[in-house]
């Protein structure tokens, strides 16, 4: 479904990305893990057309080269952004209502009803709220409304950053539960992460990055268990580890 | 700018022969309430007009985080083309529609052909390109209209009205309803249509409400073109009243910048507070004072209002 061959992205002189290669196929789960400054970011954004790059990025089977933000999201590639990226100061309705700001015009009212009915359904917390400003909710509330108002424009491929920075272990495992419920749904995700087991344990693949390059890639099972990743993304007990060699 | 002043006499003086206070206006005393009524007539009306500005400034400044210059001259072109318009078909809605109509393309011109293709460079070379475009724009209203004054006839008669001590002429109802029902409307546009809440939504995170699909540029562009249309909404209201000149916009965009830094600049309420509170004080400063200060108040209140509370009256984004 979204295929990167060999991507290049700078910021100035910095190289963010130097030839990354990797793909996502239909109906999957597919984690990005990785330390802070790894390129995970950047890699999201150059899909989502925020960022300019180099090499080949295609998305069923067309090139997203040169393509403006908001095109790519009109093809169906949404992305809930490091930080939630709310519009703060609009109530929760609103910013669902925006989220699907390019199918107003091409499809009638009630399917955009319907997504909003099934999406509040999901998160019972925002029907409570939605005339409460976004930037009143709780942190988790408001990773909750950045989901739903990606999903609003009903995206085929779902690309998440962080979801789960700053929110409580419980908060963070309930939100990570929805992923299995929209990808039953349909919906192929793309999951950045530096909570590393948790992602893992959500996803089908999942490719480890370092400064600009995938280091490792696998499915999710095994890289849970390769001793790699454990020493350095899963904070597993330094003395575990010794005293296994 | 400058050379002009030395040649006319200053615009103050020029606006509104009739209202100004004659000498009568400066023996007031604490049981003579007629002058200072009629100053706030003559300082809402002007009011009006610098917040039509100033909402027009802020509509900019909230989808670019640029100041347009060019703002002021919007006012005087609205102005000279219904003016034109007027002589050409003597209608005055049509002239009104036909003004607004042209300047917001004069807006979207400008922002196409100036702005757009100097695009991802800093604020500030942006805020300069503007006021080059507002010069050139003078320039190119004097080399059409020439340098003399215009008027177009006030919109009902010119009868005056006499509120109990005071009298105002029936433009300076005019100026205050539609000036109300066009912040009116701009308010119901912004909350209630999904086109207005995507430029809110520009205005509050660019970067998301690309994410979520929303068109920034073409965001950025609606913008100057509503703002445009506000600015000509003012000039054509304001002409039966002043004279529609070339060299008319630059003082008026001043003064809605001023209006708008005073209320806090990206805030619509901000935007109509400052505008009618400048317009009561410098009308009061010139009533009480004299009229050669009232174009020094909006600047002196500029100066205040950066030191003190840069953030404006109501706290707008500045």
């Amino acid at each position: 479904m979204l295929r990167i061959r060999n991507l290049f992205a700078y910021y100035g002189a910095v190289t963010a990305l130097s030839g990354v290669t990797c793909r996502v196929r239909e109906g999957e789960v597919v984690a990005l893990i990785g330390a802070n400054g790894a390129g995970k970011t950047t890699l999201l954004n150059a899909v989502c057309g925020l960022v300019r790059w180099q090499g080949e990025v295609t998305f069923q089977g067309r090139s997203l080269a040169g393509m403006a933000p908001e095109a790519i999201v009109g093809l169906g590639v949404s992305q809930v952004a490091e930080g939630r990226q709310l519009f703060a100061p609009m109530s929760v309705a609103e910013n669902l209502e925006l989220g699907a700001y390019r199918r107003y015009r091409r499809e009638e009212r009630g399917a955009i009803e319907r997504d909003r009915e099934w999406l509040l359904e999901l998160f019972p917390k925002l029907r409570e709220r939605q005339e409460q400003r976004a930037g009143t909710l709780s942190g988790g509330e408001q990773q909750m409304l950045a989901i739903a108002r990606a999903l609003m424009a009903r995206p085929r491929l779902l690309l998440l950053d962080e979801p789960s920075l700053g929110l409580a272990p419980l908060v963070v495992e309930s939100i990570l539960a929805t992923l299995g419920e929209l990808r039953a749904q349909g919906v192929t995700i793309l999951l950045v992460e530096q909570n590393a087991r948790a992602a893992l344990k959500v996803a089908d693949r999942a490719y480890v990055m370092e400064t600009g390059r995938i280091m490792l890639s696998g499915s999710a099972r095994d890289l849970l268990q390769d001793r790699q990743v454990t020493r350095a993304y899963l904070g597993r007990d330094y003395k575990e580890f010794t005293e296994g060699r | 700018m400058v050379g002009d002043n030395r040649r006319r006499p200053p615009l103050s003086c020029r606006r509104r022969p009739y209202l100004r206070p004659g000498p009568e206006g400066h023996a007031i005393t604490v049981d003579n309430f007629g002058p200072l009524l009629q100053y706030l007539v003559s300082g809402l009306t002007n009011g009006a007009i610098y917040a039509l500005i100033a909402l027009g400034f802020g509509i900019i400044y909230n989808a670019t985080t640029i100041i347009n210059f060019a703002q002021g001259e919007m006012v005087m072109l609205g102005a000279l083309c219904a003016i034109s318009l007027y002589q050409l078909y003597p209608s005055l809605p049509l002239a009104f529609v036909g003004g607004v109509a042209l300047v917001t393309v004069a807006g979207l011109l400008l922002e196409r052909l100036a702005l757009r293709p100097a695009r991802d460079v800093s604020p500030i070379t942006l805020i300069i390109i503007t006021v080059g475009g507002a010069v050139f724009i003078k320039g190119l209203a004097m080399s059409f209209w020439g340098k003399e004054a215009y008027t177009l006839p006030p919109f009902s008669g010119s009868t005056p009205l006499h509120l109990g001590p005071a009298t105002m002429m029936p433009q300076n109802l005019w100026v205050l309803g539609v000036g109300a029902l066009v912040v009116a409307l701009l308010e119901a546009f912004f909350r209630l249509t999904l086109a207005g809440k995507a430029m809110r939504a520009c205005a509050y995170n660019q970067r998301a409400a690309r994410l979520v699909g929303i068109p920034a540029s073409r965001m950025v562009q609606f913008s100057f073109g509503l703002s445009a249309a506000l600015g000509a909404a003012g000039g054509i209201l304001i002409a039966p009243l002043t004279l529609g000149v070339y060299d008319m916009g630059t003082m008026l965009g001043l003064k809605g910048f001023c209006a708008a830094i005073l209320g806090g600049l990206g805030s619509s309420l901000g935007g109509v507070l400052g505008g009618l509170l400048l317009g009561v004080a410098e009308s009061l400063a010139s009533g009480l004072i004299s009229s050669g200060y009232r174009d020094a108040v909006a600047f002196f209140i500029l100066l205040v209002v950066l030191f003190w509370r840069p953030q404006g009256l109501v706290g707008g984004r500045g």
